[in-house]
């Protein structure tokens, strides 16, 4: 097990620092930097050259991407340019924004999706699997920014029984926390719920068929206890790698939302520095995007040798 | 054969040729709609601010007087341009890179470790950082979404050459000493097709999607060309007077998308036996 981890943590690695290259490579490569942004377009020569000087733009592009890695594996992802503050600090400022966004859209997304999931298919083609498979559908069409326009202007403006927006700390004022986070976690848990329904369903449906589950069946098991103990523990691993991917797919999609519901998260942070040429910002926020994908991966693994046995992690 | 033709009459189930007729009908009223209903999209007319839906504006008119319908259709042919372009280049890269690190060891590794690293980036989330480094231009939107998706494609393809060269019948060609081009040619790019097909009728609607998620970020083709995303970026804050200008646009993106989702599906369960019973 911890062999298996660790190999698997090496590998990751080598996925994190291509995704270094990435951020720092295809960022730099091209025209264009953030002086003309940040001085304006009349600024003088000496001036540009002053601003790149002192945040070594002028130098060469490796000399600059080794001088930036050798920073990061200290968890120091520069300063930022627009800021003029650590990135690191002002991605951690707005990360439990982030953090508990996804957190609860993560939650919605596996109770919907399970539920539909299993609705459907114990309920196998009948009118109530049509509608799941519909309500899956949906989900993953419709723009996650409309529905939460939408949501906006059903609960807020029109019944206004919930707040439009902004962001309450949870460990400051839970039920206000909840209240303005309830409708930016469905319009980014809903997208995700169909996903898990559509595998929960096809996983279940094997599992149904399953010569354990009419053992189970004949021999007098609760119909529930069936269903639960016996057919989803059985369903489980498909479901659970969906849903990992589903959790880290949410903190992308955390993006949008929080331009939506103006929350003060990463994604803003993200959004602003695009706009604004923040190229150390951009690369951090990139990193912290992949170094979640990474972490939620390995946690997905070990988990899977919880939830079936049989599973045994080699590390090869 | 009985089998094969019943399967070939039944198109591609009902849901995928509804979708397919409904995508249709989106191009058309895209397309030609602007023909018959000639208002211009993007003329402000003071006196007709906020005009909720009625006979002399359809679809109503947003906050500088310029009409929902005339937006709504001038938008579409941007999202349409955009999906377009993007399935095409995606998918002619993603196969020409597919087909590399199938058939050749050596770039196998290389490319596919590079791959490795764009899949940890949520796609989204790399098209708006790659768009802090371009204009915020179409060109460059399709652009960045190209090098979003294309590593998907290329993954796909790959996975499909290694299946195919070690099929008997490539073997076969193989001793008969066909070179390596001939079998691509012959043998795995036809096999690969349906897949490509299904891959690029997705690509289609996810570009759809991130093309309004990026314009309404306000990192896309800029205003005041409309755009479905940058009418709702705009419309949202005016959703207590004015919920039409939103509605709209985002109902087009959700119906696009899923028309092309429902028929990518009805495409891979008609050429995967295993799939569709």
């Amino acid at each position: 097990m911890t062999r298996f981890i660790l190999a698997r943590a090496l590998s990751l690695t080598l996925v994190l620092w291509l995704v270094t290259v990435i951020a720092f490579v295809v960022i730099r490569l091209a025209p264009g930097d953030p002086s003309a942004v940040m001085l304006g377009s009349d600024a003088t020569p000496a001036a540009v050259a002053e601003f790149r000087a002192r945040y070594g733009l002028d130098r060469p592009l490796a000399m600059q991407y080794v001088a930036w890695l050798s920073h990061v594996v200290r968890a120091d992802l520069g300063t930022s340019i627009y800021l003029g503050r650590p990135v690191t600090t002002a991605i951690l400022e707005r990360l439990p924004v982030s953090l508990t966004l996804t957190l609860a859209a993560f939650v919605i997304a596996v109770v919907l999706g399970l539920t539909l999931g299993l609705v459907a298919a114990y309920w196998h083609d009948t009118w109530a699997d049509r509608a799941v498979s519909a309500v899956a559908a949906l989900g993953l069409a419709l723009p996650s920014f409309w529905l939460g326009i939408c949501l906006i202007y059903l609960f807020a403006v029109r019944w206004r029984v919930l707040p439009s927006g902004g962001f309450v700390e949870p460990w400051v004022d839970p039920p206000a926390s909840l209240r303005h986070l309830l409708l930016p976690a469905f319009a980014l848990g809903y997208l995700q719920s169909g996903l898990i329904a559509r595998m929960t369903r096809a996983s279940m449906l094997e599992a149904l068929r399953g010569d354990f589950v009419r053992t189970a069946r004949s021999k007098g098991v609760a119909e529930r206890r069936v269903v639960v103990k016996h057919a989803l523990r059985n369903a489980l691993i498909p479901i659970l790698t969906v849903t990992g991917i589903s959790l880290a797919v949410l903190f992308g999609g955390a993006v949008v939302i929080e331009t939506v519901f103006t929350l003060p998260g990463v994604g803003r942070l993200l959004v602003n520095a695009v706009v604004r040429r923040d190229y150390p910002v951009v690369q951090g926020t990139l990193l912290l995007v992949a170094a979640w994908y990474v972490l939620v991966n390995i946690a997905v693994d070990v988990l899977y040798t919880v939830t079936d046995p049989r599973v045994r992690l080699r590390a090869s | 054969m009985e089998t094969v033709k019943r399967r070939r009459r039944r198109g591609l189930g009902i849901a995928a040729d509804v979708s397919v007729l409904a995508l249709l009908l989106l191009i058309a009223f895209i397309v030609i709609g602007p023909y018959v209903y000639t208002a211009s999209p993007t003329l402000v007319a003071g006196g007709e601010r906020l005009q909720a839906p009625s006979l002399a504006h359809p679809l109503g008119t947003d906050q500088f007087g310029r009409e929902v319908l005339a937006r709504v259709m001038a938008g579409g042919q941007q999202s349409l341009r955009v999906a377009s372009l993007t399935m095409v280049l995606t998918v002619v890269a993603g196969t020409v890179l597919g087909l590399v690190a199938g058939a050749l060891r050596a770039w196998d590794e290389i490319l596919m470790r590079i791959s490795d690293a764009f899949l940890a980036l949520p796609a989204v989330i790399l098209a708006i950082a790659l768009m802090a480094v371009r204009e915020p231009s179409e060109a460059n939107v399709i652009l960045a979404l190209v090098v979003v998706y294309t590593p998907r494609v290329a993954r796909v393809v790959r996975g499909k050459v290694l299946l195919i060269r070690e099929m008997p019948y490539v073997e076969a060609a193989n001793a008969l000493g066909a070179r390596l081009a001939r079998v691509v040619a012959r043998h795995v790019l036809p096999n690969a097709t349906p897949e490509l097909i299904v891959q690029g009728t997705f690509i289609f609607g996810y570009a759809i999607l991130d093309e309004a998620t990026l314009s309404f970020l306000g990192v896309g083709p800029p205003p005041p060309a409309p755009s479905w995303g940058n009418m709702l970026s705009e419309a949202r804050y005016l959703i207590r007077d004015a919920f039409w200008i939103s509605f709209f646009p985002g109902l087009l993106i959700g119906l696009a998308v899923l028309a092309a989702n429902i028929m990518g599906d009805g495409i891979r369960d008609r050429y995967d036996p295993r799939r569709g019973e």
